[in-house]
């Protein structure tokens, strides 16, 4: 469990295991493990505000849609560098997009911040749905025809390393804020946001830094997503697609990296695992069992699979005393 | 001037039907305080029990007040049976859980209803049954005054008099008042809680019944998501006017439904959906606690 603690072995072990599923599983898993890929942007970038600083928010789709679109239409637009580095362009405008969706988040946050719980959440679900109507009725964006024919990489391996590259820049990110003393601004938010208050800390500005920290994170994975899929329309980023970021959150554990990691490849793949099933019963259950799951272990582990543990935590406390 | 006029009866009629939803999403908020997200689609199920009861009874063959009625007594019931279910069954079991817990288990409750109903109702739409018959009542120049939707705000009214007679005139309404006041204080003086956010439960989504039963019959075509923009609608307007203030729901989903028919109206249709978030966040950010609501200072 030694290199999660250094990016560099974390990007060499990540190549490896590309390079091994590059050859070893057929396109179709190859597809659904680079959303896996997104997912785990996705919900450790949500992790960030509603894990860590205790504010739930609903918009997150809507911040991925910029990153999207933004990506889709500077890719096909704009042109940076000649054709062999087209890679670098890739990276350099995903980490546009991700610049452009934090200053979403910036502009979102600021007023709607100052709310909280439920009122906050009604609020980023507001600000993501017209994020998504605003797409709708923009023109050059393909409106609801959506957006076709993004540029995308040529082979699996390049998506996969350039998917895990982000994905070890984000984990790493966070993880530093984290153990930093603005770590700890964003978690005695989360405790009692008047005892931060009281104990001298800004708690306003301290909420729109992890957003916009997060809102970066999510417009980079709306970038990664619009490669993978080469194609892009406003009904991609609905409502249910923020629920879907909040349940891997709350699934792998509100304030857990490592938690959330787990939980949205966990959240990907089993769609796709239930698949047999609607086929021997004729009906498509899959959600139903989603959301029925999602319920139960709110009732039954209300603080998520780890709870605030990283998976080494878990790992040092159950698996290695037993041994 | 006479579209105007028009317009505000539509708007009038389509406010009324958002009030019915968001009065069932401001007393779960009043006494619980939680967004019962899977209101609207006890709402929804609500619209699907009395389209296959007028099927199975063949009641649709005979379109009045009787019919009417009827069917606004059987999703009433049906509602509030899925309601108390509901309560029982996802929100008890967290009565002292942290906020966000509820709120995500409204969520999954909300999104098991509507998938669940995909899979019993199936996914495509369906027509619903002709409740009344649709007739100019009266006109005066080219304003028409039609009969749904006279009926729509008489039933309307009627439900949410109903509702304020049991808020405030009734032993029960007392309790849940007291409730909400503080339930741990109102269980001392013999109110058992349990059983008044329940009754609540019932209450609310009894209210979504009625209100399936009149959208089915002004926009008769149901499916199994119907209830997700029409819920958010509602719980925008309950917010708006106030949450947890039964005349402020009532206030803001009339602001509602008049604003989104002249948005359709004088702009585009395709920003109706935008408008509701607008109107939310604006009210919010400068008037936090809704037009009618109370602003509450938070004690240490």
């Amino acid at each position: 469990m030694k290199f999660i603690k250094s990016p560099l072995i974390a990007i060499a072990v990540l190549s490896v295991l590309g390079l091994v599923f590059d050859f070893g599983i057929n396109a179709y898993f190859q597809l659904i493990l680079l959303f896996a890929l997104v997912n785990c942007l996705l919900s450790m970038s949500l992790n960030l505000v509603n894990g860590y600083t205790g504010q739930f928010s609903l918009g997150h789709a809507g911040f991925m849609a910029i990153g999207a679109y933004f990506s889709a239409y500077a890719n096909t637009h704009w042109d940076l560098l000649p054709p062999p580095l087209q890679a670098v362009e890739f990276f350099i405008w995903a980490g546009c997009a991700g610049l452009v969706a934090a200053g979403a988040g910036f502009l979102v946050g600021l007023p709607s911040l100052r709310l909280k719980g439920d009122y906050l959440a009604i609020v980023t679900l507001g600000f993501g749905e017209i994020i998504r109507v605003a797409l709708l009725n923009m023109d050059f964006l393909g409106g609801p025809r959506g957006y076709s024919n993004i540029p995308g990489f040529s082979s699996f391996l390049f998506s996969f390393i350039f998917a895990s590259l982000w994905l070890v820049i984000c984990f790493f990110t966070i993880w530093r804020v984290m153990h930093s003393t603005y770590g700890r601004g964003f978690l005695s938010v989360r405790e009692d946001e008047i005892a931060a208050e009281a104990m001298g800390i800004n708690t306003t500005r301290m909420k729109v830094r992890a957003f916009v920290l997060s809102s970066f994170f999510a417009g980079v994975a709306g970038s990664l997503f619009s490669h993978f899929t080469n194609f892009i329309s406003p009904s991609s980023f609905t409502f249910l697609q923020s629920v879907n970021a909040v349940i891997m959150v709350v699934l792998g554990g509100m304030g857990s990296m490592t938690g959330s990691v787990v939980a949205a490849i966990f959240i990907t793949v089993l769609p796709e695992a239930l698949r047999p099933l609607q086929e021997l019963t004729g009906v498509d259950l899959r959600m139903v069992i989603y959301s029925l799951s999602l319920v139960l272990v709110m009732i039954l582990r209300p603080k998520g699979l780890f709870g605030d543990l990283e998976i080494t935590d878990v790992w040092r406390k159950y698996v290695r005393r037993s041994a | 001037m006479q579209d105007f006029i028009q317009h505000i009866i539509n708007g009038i009629s389509l406010g009324s039907i958002y009030a019915l939803i968001a009065l069932g999403y401001t007393m779960v908020y009043g006494i619980l305080k939680m967004i019962n997200f899977a209101h609207s689609d006890v709402y929804m199920v609500g619209a699907f029990a009395a389209y296959y009861v007028a099927r199975f009874f063949g009641i649709d063959a005979s379109p009045g007040i009787a019919t009417l009625i009827t069917l606004l007594v059987v999703s009433m019931v049906c509602c509030s049976l899925l309601g108390l279910a509901i309560e029982r069954l996802a929100y008890r079991p967290l009565r002292n859980a942290p906020k966000l817990n509820v709120l995500i288990t409204a969520i999954g409750v909300s999104l098991f209803l509507e998938y669940a109903g995909q899979v019993v109702f199936g996914a495509d739409p369906k027509v619903f049954p002709e409740v009344m018959k649709d007739m100019v009542l009266f006109n005066i120049g080219d304003v028409e005054l039609k009969s749904f939707d006279v009926t729509v705000l008489i039933v309307s009214v009627l439900a949410m008099l109903g509702l304020q007679f049991l808020i405030f005139k009734t032993k029960l309404g007392r309790a849940m008042r007291a409730v909400s006041a503080n339930a741990s204080v109102a269980s001392l003086l013999g109110v058992n809680p349990d059983r008044i956010i329940a009754f609540t439960f019932i209450v609310g989504s009894s209210l979504a019944g009625v209100g399936s039963v009149l959208v089915g019959m002004k926009y008769p075509k149901i499916d199994p998501l119907m209830g997700m923009m029409i819920g958010l609608k509602a719980f925008v307007a309950a917010v708006l006017g106030g949450i947890g203030n039964v005349g402020g729901a009532v206030l803001g989903a009339l602001i509602m439904g008049l604003s989104e028919e002249m948005v359709v109206a004088y702009l585009s249709s395709t920003y109706r959906d935008a408008l509701a978030f607008g109107i939310l966040i604006v009210i919010l950010i400068f008037k936090p606690a809704g037009l009618l609501g109370k602003y509450t200072v938070e004690k240490v």
